[in-house]
């Protein structure tokens, strides 16, 4: 990370300034490239890719998180709620879609072509009969329109962030109380999906989002690799959107609001707005990563956004290291695919004569010390290892976590 | 000569009538092994009149799954539990009439509903019976099951009873029996208004029979009929829907032709493609297929349809009331003078009922809470481990039970121990993490999240997976009930009452010793405390070891009132930095506060929504979100210098 | 960077050639789909242990097909994706022959898809809501036919109930069965104001209010019977409170369709003698099949206390039918299994014996028990073997249609139009 410090001088653009988008964005290229010549080679498993396709949404809402916290110091506990949004938006789209496809099918085998009421109440029956109901909910009135859904996805997360922080900022809720609150929003999130009365299906969710109505005879292999490719774009596109957003004088204004944010209200900054757009911004682009995990995922349901979910986005911020995009991205990626492994039953148990390790119950042990040893020993995480590399420019200044806002000792071990 | 007199013994044995119970039973086995509440009636009927006198404690021993059958030829036996086998005893002489093996016998096992027959039949021979218990079944059976053939015995029973509660209950029991079955009028109408403003449930079930109604319609309200009240067509008591369905099942209105009728009946008239007149392609609407089904229905014989004007119409000329099935006014009338000054009363004990409920809802989450709110104040650190020190301290109620079985002097030691244990556990965390993380609040906070992970799953993998259980002491099983409307279990009272204390002690610690002093300067200005000589250092320790201290102790308090589970304190946590939130931090009012809004809160909602418990709980955030809005320190919001930190 | 590069391609290359590995026709490969972390690893960890001791005992009797059986364990940790994740992770990288797995019916609905795409075949242990017939899935566990309804016979037949209060946690087993119960109810005369219902999330934990709402139904003087499909945790809580307002079973007898011996394990019973549950299998169960299974599991899971429940009579009866149809059919192809499948019997541990439905559920009695004073069940009714409905016959949606896979190759089959709805399932 070495975005050259404001200057006078007009700021080049933000790719060419930094290199670690350069980088990252070839990483990222590499990953899916590979991963597409390898499973076509029938090297890797659908399984796997679509694996990788999830992760690189995580990346993304990770990236995001990083900016919302790592940047700016606004520790969001509520993030994974515009995730499950931008998943539940695309889900009903993709539910009404596939049903209507089935029941069309189905009624066109009928002697008497179907009413549209007919076909209204097939396809209600067909989605909400599991859950004991059989009409839409005013809450699927878009969902027969791809674009309007679409539009939701990024509409519904931009507006309930925009009203939450809005009202959160102008009564200055800061730190460890704004924490709380945001925790409080996506488990009302949470329970209010829970309730089947809200019409989105209650426990059950949405289910079936990978079958991709139209895209019927592609089959997952293929359909896999398009949401690979698409989860990659919106990675890329995310990364040097934010990059550009944490550069220049802006950049620095809201690492400030990390640091002082009374100082640099005292310094004439507009401190409310800046932390609007960054909260607002990063809550669309969860969503958007949300819009794309869950059709791959298949399911998506309340649990999703559980305020667990969001305290296990920060903790892959915290390990990757904050305060840098691409030690987000990999926190995200290592722990979420660990994480698979461990619990898949990859890891071999450890026999230790008295008891055997096994990893399926020990490893969210080992994740949560690893967690707590990061924070107190390694508070830059992952990322913190790339400032090893000998060849680099010797760092002008620590950006480090919450080092500026202290003094310069703490944040070492 | 031996085989005819075996003979005439086998012949002479039933024609004597000394039949035994035995043999009595055996004429039937079925109707004893496998009874059920519509047919055991005959049975029972058949050995009440046998006059036999072991009966009723056949009867009671029949009802108490005491009774046996021995499977190789279907003999009923009383028995017991030997090794592998059983000792059988006579049904009828008490004997001891042998041994069995393993599987040998079955026992018999009447259904609840079999065991209030039973119970019925056997209240003519308990009234009286010198066992206070067996009249006390006798009176419930009563209760459970009210007859009119019961009073009459009911009141012979009178006369000799010497318990005062007992013959209360008998004289009340009567009571209601005439209220309901009396046949003279003037007597039942005597009986209710004595009932008075009875607000238990007997004495409303009573009513409520009397006032059994059912909704009935007819061209014009018949003379005898004895009318509740008057139904109007559309609105909220009978929508207009409804109303058509009455008529139509009364047989006063022709039935409306529904969708899939009409779809059918078009389906059976397809010939080349067409309806009638119409191409069968275009049918693709309602309003076409009616069209179609209104030119094909003459010709075909089918039913026209019904429209709205018709409908309307033959509602209009109808009358809808809803009738009581009690043909005698008067008694009605009286009956229902009784209920509504019952229901009001009733009413205004449910909102005494509810407002118990919260008290307990608001001491449980203080007991959650306050520990949490302390250590905020203090040290400005969120815990998140918090709900698993709630764990922990369950779980050592748990394994303290499971080693001193006695429940009181278990859960004696259960409260210190759970306090120790979670103020070490406290303590340790404090050194080892929170304190290297001083001044970075939102990290301490995810670290303290990375140790609430590791405990719970190693409490999971200690424990396992299942719920364990920890048993309150028998002194606390039951309820304090103030009538059959409000009332509150005991656990509640002591969990109210061990918050009540904690209320205390901390006020106590904090108001009147030098610990308290020292906290409460730390809470404040921690640079300025230091300078006076107080170690910060060493007052933070000991706050997080009190504040998790307490939380094992609201950790004994849920798992006895809830359950233990490995998970049990992530339920608690989210609600417990609510209260903080809501109640502002570092001060043990505000946390009382708190959490009396929010049990209140919660309570009224569920009162609300009774059908929907989950909408309590998310109305509750939204309203914390918005409450913060207003007073974003909390109610009780601490001033000056310290409100910065 | 580098470093990053390396150590994705290191994980890419470990995890993808699990997956490019050709199998073997042995070991014969049996994946085991249950959660072992998170709120329902509580009821599941313990079928886990059931399928390897299954697999244990059949290994011992010599494997199958001259095979050894391996299990494959996975975690999917109460995670409802994560299910979807690790059954195609089964079937596509440890390509196994068949899974045993999921309780909740969200993590079936999850699975459904996947298996239904790579032609997979489940069993299924747990008492579900029913409206489903997968052709991928085997339904061990009761339909509501198996165990709502005959419970709400009972009440109607045997205990006179005339008022009932469905109590239940808010997901969608409690909904369905409600919903069916409720229209089902109204068939048999009961009034739609004398159903009371109530949902609660899960781990609900404050019950007062509502176990006093409940005894208040009675001032009508109508029996009041409760029907709760409350799930997991929440009983405890629930149980308690019943047991603290004195609400004993004669006054207000509450029959559960979720609790179990296992349940039952974290509570003291002593004030709950006499209310009910209704399931396939009661511990209690005095047969000597009964008492070898009850044996073995003691054995293998070195505890005499724990107990055994119905969802692991389902994968003892799943397990073994599977067992048979594989050395009927000679292979473990899915095809060939699934057609085996059908009519396969196998004795119940409740005695009698359980058949295989061409709709995928199996033929069983059902039992219904009272709680005694040390956490078992008296066992006071049990039925004639009843068979499993796919598709209930109480709502008006569902009763045109049926399932039959073997005659009409169809679990969605519309009697009325005489189409097949649709081949895969609604999830």
């Amino acid at each position: 990370m070495t975005t050259a410090p404001s200057s006078t001088l007009r700021p080049r653009f933000v790719i060419a300034g930094n290199s670690s988008v350069l980088w990252a964005l070839l990483v990222l290229a590499l990953v899916t490239v590979g991963a597409t010549v390898l499973a076509e080679a029938g090297m890797i498993s659908t399984s796997f890719v679509k694996t990788l396709g999830k992760t690189l949404c995580l990346c993304l809402a990770a990236i995001a998180m990083d900016v919302v916290w790592g940047y700016c110091g606004i520790l969001s506990l509520g993030h994974m709620a515009f995730f499950g949004i931008g998943g539940y938006a695309i889900g009903q789209w993709l539910m009404t879609a596939r049903t209507t496809d089935i029941v069309t099918q189905n009624l066109a085998g009928q002697p008497l072509p179907p009413t549209p009421r007919e076909i209204e109440q097939a396809v209600a029956s067909q989605i909400f009969g599991v859950v004991g109901a059989d009409d839409f909910p005013w809450i699927w009135a878009f969902s027969h329109s791809l674009a309007l859904q679409l539009l939701m996805v990024v509409l519904v997360p931009g507006v309930l962030a925009g009203l939450f922080g809005w009202l959160a900022f102008r009564s200055r809720v800061t730190g460890v109380y704004l924490s709380i609150l945001t925790q409080g929003m996506t488990l009302a999130l949470s329970l209010w999906l829970f309730q089947n009365d809200s019409g989105l299906r209650g426990n059950n969710g949405l289910s079936g989002l990978q079958n991709i109505p139209g895209l019927d005879q592609w089959g997952q292999d293929r359909i896999s690799l398009l949401f690979l490719w698409a989860s990659a774009g919106a990675l890329g596109a995310g990364y040097v959107l934010f990059a550009w957003l944490t550069s220049g004088r802006r950049g620095s204004a809201i690492r400030a609001i990390r640091d002082d944010e009374a100082r640099l209200r005292f310094l004439g900054h507009g401190v409310e707005g800046l932390k609007l757009l960054v909260f607002t911004l990063t809550a669309v682009v969860t969503a958007i990563a949300g819009a794309l995990y869950y059709p791959q995922a298949g399911i998506i349901n309340p649990g999703e956004v559980a305020p667990l979910a969001s305290i296990y986005l920060a903790v892959w911020v915290a390990i990757g290291g904050r305060g840098r995009l691409y030690g987000a991205a990999l926190g995200a990626a290592l722990v979420s695919l660990l994480s698979s492994w461990f619990t898949g039953g990859g890891a071999p148990d450890i026999p230790l004569g008295f008891y055997t390790i096994q990893w399926t119950d020990w490893w969210t042990v080992l994740l949560g010390l690893t967690f707590v040893a990061v924070t107190l020993w390694a508070p830059k995480g992952l990322g913190g290892l790339f400032d090893l590399v000998p060849s680099r420019k010797p760092r002008q200044g620590d950006w480090g976590p919450d080092d500026g806002a202290w003094r310069r000792e703490e944040g070492q071990p | 000569m031996r085989i005819l007199l075996a003979l005439l013994v086998a012949l002479w044995a039933p024609a004597a009538g000394a039949q035994t119970l035995q043999d009595l039973l055996q004429q039937e086995p079925e109707a004893i092994s496998d009874p059920s509440r519509r047919t055991v009636g005959e049975v029972l009927d058949r050995l009440v009149d046998s006059g036999l006198p072991e009966v009723p404690v056949f009867l009671e021993r029949w009802q108490g799954k005491e009774v046996w059958q021995r499977k190789s030829d279907g003999l009923f036996f009383y028995a017991e539990e030997d090794g592998d086998g059983h000792v059988l005893y006579d049904i009828s002489t008490g004997e001891e009439a042998g041994r069995t093996g393993p599987r040998e016998l079955s026992e018999l096992k009447p259904n609840a509903g079999v065991r209030g027959v039973i119970g019925s039949a056997l209240i003519e021979f308990q009234l009286s019976d010198p066992d206070p218990a067996r009249r006390q079944a006798a009176l419930d059976a009563i209760a459970k099951d009210p007859a009119p053939e019961q009073a009459a015995p009911l009141r012979a029973s009178l006369e000799g009873e010497e318990d005062p509660d007992l013959m209360a209950r008998k004289e009340r029991l009567l009571a209601l029996l005439s209220a309901r079955f009396d046949e003279d009028p003037a007597a039942r109408v005597a009986a209710i208004e004595a009932l008075g403003a009875d607000i238990s449930v007997e004495a409303r079930a009573v009513l409520n029979q009397i006032l059994a109604s059912r909704p009935a319609v007819a061209a014009t309200l018949p003379e005898d009929a004895n009318v509740a009240r008057l139904l109007v067509p559309g609105s909220a008591d009978l929508p207009r829907e409804a109303a058509y369905v009455m008529l139509v099942e009364a047989g006063l209105a022709p039935p409306r032709v529904t969708e899939t009728e009409i779809r059918d009946a078009l389906v059976a008239s397809i010939a080349d493609g067409m309806v009638g007149e119409t191409p069968v392609a275009t049918l693709g609407t309602d309003a076409a297929r009616h069209a179609a089904y209104d030119a094909i229905a003459p010709a075909r014989g089918l039913p026209p349809r019904v429209t709205e004007a018709e409908v309307d119409a033959a509602i209009s000329t109808h009358v809808f009331w809803q009738g009581y099935a009690e043909p005698d006014a008067t008694v009605t009338a009286a009956a229902q003078r009784a209920l509504g000054t019952a229901e009001t009363r009733v009413a205004l004990w449910q909102g005494a009922d509810l407002l118990l409920d919260a008290v307990s809802l608001a001491s449980i989450y203080f007991l959650a809470a306050i520990g949490l709110a302390i250590t905020f104040g203090v040290m400005g650190v969120i815990n998140m481990a918090h709900g698993e020190f709630i764990m922990m301290g369950a779980y050592t109620g748990y394994v303290v039970q499971t080693l001193v079985p006695d429940y009181t002097l278990s859960l004696l030691l259960a409260l210190p121990l759970a306090f120790a244990v979670t103020f070490a556990a406290g303590v340790a965390m404090e050194r080892l993490v929170i304190h290297h993380l001083a001044h970075r609040p939102l990290e301490t906070l995810l670290a303290t999240f990375g140790i609430s992970i590791a405990l719970q799953q190693v409490a999971k993998n200690v424990f396992g997976t299942q719920a364990r259980p920890l048993t309150s002491p028998a002194w606390l099983d039951g309820a304090w009930v103030i009538n059959d409307v409000a009332g509150i279990a005991y656990i509640r009272i002591a969990i109210f009452v061990l918050a009540l204390l904690f209320l205390g002690l901390l006020l106590f610690i904090l108001k009147r010793t030098r610990l308290g002093l020292e906290v409460r300067a730390v809470t404040q200005n921690p640079g300025m405390a230091a300078s006076l000589g107080i170690n910060p250092d060493r007052i933070g320790m000991l706050t997080f070891g009190l504040g998790s201290g307490i939380a094992g102790i609201a950790g004994v308090a849920i798992g006895l009132y809830a359950k233990v589970t490995s998970e049990m304190g992530a339920d608690y946590i989210v609600q417990s930095f609510m209260t903080v939130v809501v109640g502002g931090v570092g001060n043990v009012w505000g946390t009382l506060a708190g959490a009396g809004l929010i049990g209140g809160f919660q309570k009224g909602v569920e009162w609300l929504n009774p059908s929907n418990t989950l909408a309590a709980q998310t109305f509750m955030i939204l309203f914390i979100i918005a409450f913060i809005q207003v007073r974003p320190r909390g109610i009780v919001a601490m001033k000056g210098r310290a409100a910065g930190a | 960077m580098t470093k990053t590069t390396f150590s994705i391609a290191a994980l890419l290359a470990a995890l993808g050639a699990t997956g490019a590995v050709a199998q073997d026709a042995c070991p014969i490969k049996v994946g085991v789909l249950h959660s072992l972390s998170g709120s329902m690893a509580i009821s599941e960890t313990t079928l886990k242990d059931v399928m390897l001791m299954l697999v244990e005992q059949q290994n011992a009797k010599g494997g199958l097909l001259g095979c050894q059986i391996e299990p494959v364990v996975v975690d999917p940790a109460s995670d409802w994706p994560l299910f979807a994740e690790k059954a195609r992770e089964l079937l596509t990288v440890h390509e196994v022959d068949v899974i045993f797995g999921n309780w909740t019916s969200v993590s079936r609905k999850s699975v459904l898809p996947v298996i239904e795409e790579l032609n997979g075949l489940l069993f299924y242990p747990v008492q579900y809501e029913g409206e489903e017939s997968s052709k991928n899935v085997f339904y061990t566990g009761a339909a509501p036919n198996q165990q709502a309804i005959p419970a709400v016979d009972y009440f109607l037949e045997e205990l006179g109930i005339t008022k009932f209060a469905l109590l239940g946690t808010d997901y969608v087993y409690p909904r369905t069965t409600n919903n069916i119960l409720e229209a089902y109810l109204q068939s048999k005369g009961i009034a739609s104001e004398d159903i009371f219902v109530n949902y609660t999330p899960f781990s609900h934990s404050d019950w007062a209010t509502i176990v006093a709402d409940v005894a208040e139904l009675a001032a009508d003087g109508e029996p009041v019977g409760v029907i709760s499909t409350i799930n997991g945790d929440a009983n405890i809580g629930f149980y308690k409170e019943l047991a603290a307002q004195g609400i004993s079973a004669d006054d207000m007898p509450v029959v559960a369709f979720s609790v179990g011996e296992e349940e039952l394990s974290g509570l003291d019973t002593a004030n709950l003698v006499g209310h009910l549950a209704a399931w396939n299998y009661f511990m209690s169960a005095d047969t000597p099949e009964n008492a070898a299974f009850i044996q073995a599991w003691h054995d293998y899971i070195g505890d005499t206390a724990r107990v055994t429940n119905d969802p692991m009579e389902a994968h003892y009866i799943g397990f073994n039918m599977w067992v048979n149809a594989v050395t009927e059919a000679g292979t473990t192809d899915v095809d060939a299994v699934r057609t085996a499948m059908y009519g396969q019997e196998f004795p119940n541990l409740t005695g009698g014996t359980a058949v295989m439905l061409p709709n995928h559920h199996l033929m069983k009695p059902v039992l219904i028990g009272e709680i005694r004073e040390d956490g078992q069940f008296d066992i006071i009714s049990q039925t004639e073997e009843v068979a499993g409905d796919a598709w209930t016959d109480f709502l008006p949606e569902s009763a045109v249609l049926d399932a039959d896979w073997e005659k009409l190759g169809c679990g969605m089959y519309n009697t009325e139009t005489q189409t097949c709805v649709q081949l895969t399932s609604n999830y």
